[in-house]
């Protein structure tokens, strides 16, 4: 009788992975068997809880790693350090506000509120699998997990076909970069050998790799799978039309999960699984985030749509995050993890408003409907004007710390041209977000008429969340130290 | 009491805060009578901690007894913190500021009525009271720089009271703009003095640098000096300041803030005494000053802009005695000054009052029948500035020139002829104003009204004339020349220690130098009475060129004023258009240009996406094989 040899597994490190996948599934099976409909309020509060559990033992995790120092679990496939821990707590947070900001627009839109969750909490763990996966193949899971759930996600809103083809459009193409990640995996495999990330370092230290021809190809469809998920120019063409055409909520959560999981996974694959290939991926990684950085920051200027301006604005702070990456130190990483968890909250919450104002159906994010806004409803014009003030970069927000530090670390990496192309491409979007603050802030023609959003408002879970995100944004801004030290700290604590 | 210092500064900040406050509800005179409480008690307080500090010598030799408020600044080497040092020289300050300002703020409620903005006036001038304080009290460069800024700023907004007139506005903005030039001095003389010395608390400094870094730095404290003090080549703000209404001019333009720099150079006796050089300059500049000044007095016909000039040329002396190394007689001169000139301002007002606003002294005379209490109390302070015996003037001035008399007979020789100027041009002054015909009750030349009954003043504003007459008079007792053991001189000598430098001269040439003071004294008051008795207007004793000021601000305008005008335009209308906007709108537009073309790329197919990736692809693999080779 063959036994099967099982792996140990440290069910304690994986407990953020399993809060939200389980509890996802729960709500799924407990949907499915309750006779009437599951209560929004009660699925939403459910959601909370498990964004909570997650970012608990996420923390717990944290602190762990912390004491003992990194290590592996489940056969060396899944990371248990410092870093996956810090993703794990931003990946928390933005199911929790993710949550808090889709309440009440899937009561205005009668959309199916267990089912939302369910997949927003399937997708969330899987970012954090990316983010823990110390083998491709698992890290592949990750991603499909993540990417999965966030194209059904993308056509919830079954009543408006601008939905559908966003889905449709994501699906497709994501199943093709997906092919392509695939391909990169299994090249990599036939040139060291292994899909586990340290067994392909230690290859390449020793300098087996007979193949490099393979091994370069497997590297450069990785990267473009990669490029693809984070939306880097020039593999970004899908993201304009996916985020106007998804339902907003969703939008603003694909928008922080994916990011989070794609950047997490690529920082860990080319930082500890390939940094001797750094010669020949510093070039690309240079390249794309010059391309992204100019390429997000112009075409953000024409937008007359603000969910398409916005996904133009992820763009460009994908170029920001991928400078981190080129610095390829561990201020560089560091920097990320904070730009990443800031990004999160700034780019969730400042959907979160586009939803309240995106009209009764969803269907018009025109930049022309803010007009006036900050005058009839100062609390919100104002946070708005905050949110996009902190994405721009303005010093006492978030915005400015992410960006100072991830420009510190390329700088002091010494790539300085980098720096200055990363600064003028800031300043250029800052054009853009101070565009769209002054249209808030005017005076003339605000409208008697009614443009259909004054309901929608009054959405209580939803203005909670701006406002904690609000107050997160300006104290993290002024009191940075704790944050970034909670980054460096985890980078200290990165499996090797 | 030593706890409470703080107070003297809280007061009067407490009451400027809380008629902002109330700026709404408070109307006249109610904010006159709060803030004049304010500074009220702060004169208690000062009081109170002058006496604790006469009763213990608990504060080391130089009876220094520093607050810790909080620390301010603490970065790398540099420790500023809010301290506030209390020691006989910053205690005599704030006893006079303090006093001074008292009797000044109870003028106002008389001198301000009917104004629009009574309130505001009160609000600026608790504020100013209380900047003046922490200048006077910080106990370091960076504190005293706080109440030089905070002062600066009031003076400001008090010289233009009455923005609505273009004249005054201007003013206002000449005096800030001077004051921030001298500013540039004062930063560099912290930053030569933390460089060197790694410190700017004041009882910590040791002036251990190299003569020519000593001199650099007296020289910058004297630049910053002569800004707030109105000396040569800053002086020319002053006179324009006189746009401020009277009390004012009395409070801020005669008697406290335009000390503030002969205070600053005593406060830095140390690194002053150290630079034999630096000195000399000083010297220099305090004597041109007082000169200059005192040419300029004798043909002024506005009886404030007179008055101004005088108290530039006063200054000119007090910074004359930091010359000649004795501080003490500086304080002297500054404590007795405060006291006359103010006196002299606060009677100029009630003239001022009684004529309707009326400032031309042709257009005064006779008055001493209608304004009995101003013109009795006008003239102690007339008698006091130019230096009679037995007023106070005669014993302040007398010790400066003994001093500068130990420096130099050629420098005594200069003061004692400026000191001819002053005794004529006051008392010019004093008869154009009171005696002669009374020239305001027919209609002027120019068309101005006739008064045909002008009145003294309300109770508010004789008194605190009363009061500095009586000070005027009796000031000399603060420091008599042959009583040692009592007055400024023993009190004051311990801050200065070594840096002081007294006079030790025979009784005979004592006599014989105070002999000479009183002599010019009453030559200058009869040669003005020879020249002036009945007469109004002498046109050849008023040159144009002295009536303009030497022609002063002419010059700066030629040399500063134009080119700077000229840079201006030129960036204004070539290189703001042409460079600055072109760079920016050809920005726009290379933005904007690249934007429409790469937009056209987002055309919404899937095919041409999935080409994107592709041929993103293609780009890395064939770099990688580019590499590889």
């Amino acid at each position: 009788m063959n036994h099967l040899a099982l792996p140990t597994v440290s069910y304690a490190a994986l407990a953020p992975i399993l809060f939200l996948l389980l509890g996802g599934v729960a709500l799924m099976v407990l949907s499915a068997l309750s006779r009437r409909p599951l209560a929004a309020g009660t699925v939403t509060g459910y959601s909370v809880l498990i964004g909570f559990g997650a970012l608990i033992s996420a923390l717990a995790e944290y602190g762990h790693v912390n004491g003992a120092g990194p290590s592996s679990t489940v056969a060396s496939a899944i990371a248990v350090d410092g870093f996956s821990a810090a993703i794990a707590v931003t990946v928390s947070v933005v199911v929790i506000l993710a949550s808090l900001l889709s309440h009440g627009y899937l009561r205005r839109m009668q959309i199916d509120a267990p089912a939302y969750h369910v997949l927003a909490l399937t997708s969330a763990s899987g970012a954090i699998i990316m983010a823990a996966a110390n083998d491709l193949v698992v890290l592949f899971l990750g991603l499909e997990i993540l990417s999965i759930a966030l194209y059904v996600l993308a056509a919830l809103n079954r009543r408006s076909a601008k939905s559908e083809e966003a889905a449709l459009k994501y699906f497709i193409l994501g199943g093709f970069s997906s092919a392509i990640f695939l391909f990169g995996i299994a090249f990599t495999y036939g040139a060291t050998g292994s899909t586990n990330l340290q067994v392909i370092t230690r290859t390449l230290g020793e300098g087996v790799a007979a193949k490099p021809g393979l091994l370069l190809a497997g590297l450069g469809l990785l990267l473009v799978g990669f490029f693809f998920k984070v939306a880097a120019v020039p593999f970004h063409l899908w993201t304009p039309d996916v985020y106007e055409g998804a339902p907003t909520p969703v939008t603003g959560f694909m928008a922080a999960a994916a990011k989070v999981g794609g950047f997490a996974a690529l920082l860990r694959v080319l930082l500890t699984a390939m940094p001797q290939l750094s010669t020949n991926w510093t070039p690309v990684v240079y390249s794309v985030a010059v391309a992204t950085l100019i390429g997000g920051a112009v075409l953000m200027v024409v937008q007359r749509d603000a969910k398409r301006m916005l996904a133009y604005s992820s763009i460009n702070h994908a170029g920001f995050l991928l400078v981190g990456i080129v610095a390829a130190t561990s201020a560089g990483i560091s920097a990320d993890l904070f730009y990443l968890f800031t990004y999160s909250v700034t780019a969730l919450a400042t959907f979160g408003i586009v939803t309240m104002l995106a009209g009764p159906r969803d269907d018009d994010a025109g930049i022309d409907r803010l007009s006036g806004l900050a005058r009839r409803h100062p609390a919100i014009g104002a946070a708005m004007a905050i949110l996009l003030l902190a994405q721009a970069g303005v010093p006492f927000t978030t915005g400015f710390i992410a960006k100072f530090s991830v420009i510190e670390a390329v700088v002091g990496h010494g790539s300085i041209p980098l720096a200055i192309i990363a600064m003028a491409s800031a300043a250029v979007a800052v054009f853009a977000y101070l565009r769209l603050v002054a249209t808030l802030y005017r005076t003339e023609d605000i409208a008697t008429v009614d443009l259909g959003y004054d309901d929608s408002l009054t959405d209580g879970p939803a203005a909670f969340a701006i406002g904690l995100s609000v107050v997160v944004t300006i104290f993290f801004g002024i009191f940075p130290a704790a944050l970034l030290d909670f980054g460096r700290t985890a980078v200290a604590h990165l499996l090797p | 009491m030593n706890h409470l210092i703080f107070l003297i500064i809280a007061f009067p900040l407490l009451g400027g805060v809380s008629l902002i406050a109330m700026s709404r509800r408070v109307r006249e005179p109610l904010a006159g009578w709060v803030a004049t409480a304010a500074v009220g008690l702060s004169f208690l307080t000062t009081l109170g901690v002058f006496i604790t500090l006469l009763g213990s010598h608990s504060g080391g030799p130089s009876h220094a007894v520093t607050q810790h408020l909080f620390d301010w600044i603490n970065v790398g080497a540099l420790h500023a913190n809010m301290d506030l040092t209390v020691d006989p020289l910053s205690i005599t300050m704030c006893l006079f500021v303090t006093g001074i300002s008292t009797l000044i703020h109870l003028y106002s409620i008389g001198y301000m009525h009917g104004e629009k903005d009574f309130t505001k006036f009160f609000i600026y001038l608790n504020l100013f009271v209380a900047s003046m304080l922490i200048l006077v009290l910080g106990g370091n460069m960076l504190l005293t720089f706080t109440g030089w800024e905070g002062v600066g700023v009031c003076s400001y907004w008090l010289v233009s009271y009455y923005f609505q007139k273009d004249s005054a506005a201007s003013a206002g903005k000449k005096a800030f703009i001077y004051n921030r030039v001298a500013d540039v001095g004062f930063l560099l003389a912290m930053f030569v003095i933390f460089f060197n010395e790694h410190t700017l608390t004041y009882s910590k400094m040791t002036a251990h640098m190299s003569s020519l870094t000593l001199t650099m730095a007296v020289l910058a404290l004297l630049f910053a000096a002569a800004g707030k003090s109105a000396q040569i080549p800053l002086f020319n703000w002053l006179p324009d300041a006189m746009e401020g209404p009277t009390p004012v001019s009395a409070l801020i333009h005669a008697a406290t803030m335009v000390t503030a720099g002969v205070y600053l150079l005593c406060r830095m006796h140390v690194v002053v005494s150290a630079s034999p050089t630096g000195q000399w300059v000083i010297c220099g500049i305090g004597l041109a000053t007082a000169f200059v000044a005192a040419t300029i007095a004798t043909s002024q016909s506005d009886i404030k802009k007179g008055l101004a000039f005088s108290t530039v040329s006063q200054i000119g002396y007090m910074v004359l005695a930091v010359g000649t190394g004795d501080y003490v007689a500086a304080m002297f001169l500054m404590v007795a000054h405060a006291f006359f000139k103010a006196l002299l301002f606060l009677g100029s007002g009630s003239v001022i009052h009684a004529l309707d606003g009326e400032q031309e002294m042709g257009r005064m005379g006779g008055l001493r029948k209608y304004l009995p209490w101003t013109y009795g109390t006008f003239l102690f302070g007339w008698l006091a500035i130019i230096g009679v015996p037995p007023f106070a003037g005669f014993w302040a001035k007398g010790s400066v020139l003994d001093a500068v008399f130990g420096k130099s007979p050629w420098l005594w020789a200069g003061g004692l002829f400026t000191a001819l100027l002053t005794a004529y041009y006051m008392s010019r002054l004093f008869y154009l104003t009171f005696t002669g015909s009374a020239r305001f009750t027919e209609q002027g030349p120019n068309g101005e009204a006739a008064v045909a009954h002008p009145h003294e003043s309300p109770w508010t504003m004789r008194l605190p004339l009363v009061i500095l007459a009586f000070c005027s008079i009796f000031g000399g007792l603060l420091n008599l020349p042959w009583v040692h053991g009592f007055g400024l001189e023993a009190f004051l000598s311990p801050v200065f220690g070594s840096s002081l430098v007294v006079p030790a001269d025979s009784m005979t040439k004592q006599f014989l130098l105070a002999g000479a003071d009183a002599l010019v004294a009453v030559l200058g008051l009869t040669i003005a009475w020879v020249l002036w008795r009945g007469r109004s207007e002498r046109p050849e004793l008023t040159p144009a060129f002295l009536a303009k000021v030497w022609y002063w601000d002419n010059f700066y305008d030629t040399i500063i004023g134009r080119p700077a005008t000229a840079l201006a335009n030129f960036t204004a209308e070539v290189v703001d258009p042409l460079v600055l906007d072109g760079a920016v709108d050809g920005t726009a537009a290379a933005v904007g240009g690249l934007a429409t073309r790469l937009r056209k790329v987002h055309n919404g197919q899937i095919r041409s996406y999935g080409v994107g990736i592709i041929f993103g692809l293609l780009v890395i693999l064939v770099s990688f094989l580019v590499v590889v080779g």
